[in-house]
């Protein structure tokens, strides 16, 4: 079974690149049973979100705080 | 512009016409926030001024060809990751590389500080839900916390982070711009997010935080 570490370095990872068919399972089944990672992998998402609105100066939009699957990397505009 | 194209685009999730951008206030709003990317990635004020100097007049030239204020943000934004590329690149030649480079025993007893040695979170690490009621408060309060987080990373992990989640860049960019090989780059990221997500759990999110925050906030 996949650790934290592990667990968390792949969500990091689903935000630059598609996942492997293989990571992508192994990190599902973790996620299933950890709330912990559950909530890191949901945060990246988040944290990207709240980078971009930052950046472009929309600093009164509400985050999003609405889960997303940690597989895939968050949709593009 | 005719007066329909612009109240259309008045609807659509609040755009600004044209005329605004002659409007000072958002010149200026838009050049503060210029100032602060530019500081965080450069360090270095003067750096950062001269960068968004640049930026600005190159970009101000075609401002007319701009109907959105977003637009334009984007488009001024984009100039000036040219300009702090080309400021950093500089620099790079400068700086001992020692001075880029993580420190590895720093970032190793920060990991180890996270996780037990199988692997797992320690109990007080594990990461929990944002779902509460600071998860929907986006106020001015919150944007400073997000700011000092992100003054508080090391500083390659700051610059490399705000270049893939500010700038957009995609990872071949970055590791091309900053000579980096892919896997460090998703380490570099992966510590970013962690030091991050980590600071504003317990600086925002955290409920222990949140009514120290909450009141603070009110006032």
């Amino acid at each position: 079974m996949m650790d934290c570490k592990k667990a968390t370095r792949l969500a990091s990872e689903s935000q630059e690149r598609k996942l492997k068919t293989g990571e992508k399972l192994e990190l599902k089944l973790h996620l299933a049973i950890c709330s912990g990672c559950r909530n890191f992998a949901h945060q990246v998402g988040i944290l990207r979100g709240l980078a971009r609105d930052y950046a472009r100066g929309e600093e009164k939009a509400p985050p999003q705080d609405q889960p997303q699957d940690a597989g895939k990397s968050s949709p593009e505009e | 512009m005719p007066d329909d194209a612009v109240t259309a685009q008045k609807s659509q999730g609040g755009e600004v016409p044209l005329e605004s951008l002659q409007d000072p206030h958002f010149l200026q709003n838009l050049r503060q926030q210029m100032v602060k990317f530019a500081r965080l990635q450069l360090r270095d004020e003067d750096l950062a001024e001269d960068a968004v100097q640049e930026a600005l007049a190159g970009a101000l030239k075609n401002a007319d060809s701009f109907a959105r204020q977003s637009a334009l943000r984007t488009w001024v934004f984009s100039i000036l990751k040219y300009k702090i590329a080309d400021a950093l690149r500089h620099r790079q030649r400068v700086i001992a590389s020692s001075e880029l480079g993580d420190d590895e025993h720093r970032e190793q007893a920060f990991m180890d500080a996270l996780f037990k040695t199988n692997g797992h979170w320690h109990k007080a690490e594990r990461p929990t839900s944002w779902s509460g009621p600071q998860g929907g408060v986006q106020s001015e309060h919150f944007w400073r916390v997000f700011d000092a987080c992100l003054n508080g990373l090391p500083e390659k992990q700051a610059r490399v982070f705000m270049m893939r989640e500010f700038i957009e860049l995609e990872s071949e960019e970055i590791c091309s711009q900053l000579d980096l090989t892919t896997s460090n780059l998703y380490v570099i990221l992966y510590r970013a997010r962690m030091r991050l997500r980590k600071c504003l759990e317990s600086s925002w999110f955290s409920p222990d935080e949140r009514k120290t925050l909450r009141k603070e906030g009110r006032k």
